[in-house]
């Protein structure tokens, strides 16, 4: 039988690579916020209130390049749709948990939280078939929620102090470094590795080529336009390849 | 204000999206075309973002070697095609801008 305190631990363990990736990432946002002429306070609140990486991105470069308050809070829970999809994922292994621990968990469930916590469910799963003990009883019983926890909190904790630093580092930052070009760059560090089959490359360029050509459409609804287009032709394409 | 109104929304709207199905009571399954279609989003959004940063100076198409930042944009993607390394295609981007405009004389 696992205890709490050892899930907890290996929950924090397991996400310490991740760390390194995020550390960065949240130093560059704190700077570039900065940058986009957001408050401090407001730049600091916004990793508290939305804890969404990408989503958080998106909103300084769209408030920097002066969109339509309506456009950004579209793009930034469109963007943030995808979690609905760890939500559905993680839902079979959380619902006997009371609504509390069901409260704090939805508010720690990041891209990082996700891929980590599922991989850990789907393994102990395996091992729970195997064993003689194997019962509904014991996965109600599995504290398995506080290796969830502990990979959310502490992913939580260090996005956090990163990007304060990177606020307190971006107030010393010269215009004419052009930090604010990180932004671009770190979406095609995100988005270009996760492209894999034609429907997804295809999907990405129409929607990038359309976003160009509709960028003097009023309100920039070229952004979304241009997301639309994009998610309609990939998943064409990809609803036509797999029939 | 309604820079606050704005991180509010998106944060309350995030953290719904994120509870949606792990607070559901009953759960049942989401239809599959529509899981296929959530993950188009972010290989959608960012290069709808990332292209008119690149492409787009004033609202113009700006693809001469007077705008710096195509090229080292290009050059950030295939650093990240190739290596799929976060901190390494920024950090050749970065570089490539500021060697671009120092040769441009800014």
């Amino acid at each position: 039988m696992v205890s709490k305190r050892s899930e907890f631990l290996n929950g924090i363990k397991s996400i310490l690579p991740i760390l390194l990736g995020v550390l960065p990432f949240g130093l560059i946002y704190g700077v570039s916020a900065r940058g986009a002429g957001l408050p401090i306070i407001a730049a600091q609140a916004m990793s508290f209130i939305v804890f969404a990486g990408s989503a958080q991105f998106v909103t300084v470069q769209l408030i920097s390049a002066g969109v339509p308050v309506g456009i950004i809070i579209l793009t930034a829970c469109l963007l943030n749709l995808r979690h609905a999809l760890y939500s559905a994922s993680l839902a079979p292994y959380v619902k006997h948990l009371p609504r509390r621990w069901k409260m704090l968990l939805a508010y720690v469930l990041t891209d990082e939280a996700y891929a980590v916590t599922i991989t850990h469910y789907r393994q102990s799963n395996d091992v729970d078939a195997q064993s003689a003990y194997a019962n509904d009883a014991q996965e109600a019983t599995a504290p398995r929620h506080w290796y969830f926890l502990g990979t959310g909190l502490t992913l939580w904790t260090v996005w956090q102090i990163s990007t304060a630093v990177g606020i307190l580092l971006g107030a010393n930052v010269p215009a004419s470094w052009s930090l604010d070009f990180t932004l671009p760059l770190t979406f095609i560090a995100l988005v270009i590795p996760t492209l894999k089959t034609r429907a997804e490359w295809i999907a990405a360029a129409t929607a990038g080529v359309v976003a160009v050509l509709a960028a003097g459409l009023p309100l920039n609804l070229g952004l979304l336009v241009a997301t639309l287009t994009g998610m309609a032709i990939g998943l064409g394409l990809e609803v036509k390849a797999g029939a | 204000m309604t820079l606050w109104l704005m991180l509010f929304v998106i944060g309350a709207v995030t953290y719904a999206i994120r509870l949606s199905c792990i607070g559901l009571l009953g759960q049942r399954d989401m239809p599959a075309l529509l899981l296929k279609a959530l993950r188009f989003v972010p290989i959608a959004v960012l290069p709808a973002i990332i292209l008119p940063e690149l492409f787009l100076r004033n609202n113009a198409l700006a693809l001469s070697l007077q705008n710096p930042r195509w090229m080292a944009g290009l050059l950030a993607g295939f650093v990240a095609w190739r290596t799929r390394n976060v901190l390494l295609t920024i950090a050749v981007g970065m570089v490539a801008l500021w060697v671009l405009e120092f040769l441009l004389g800014r």
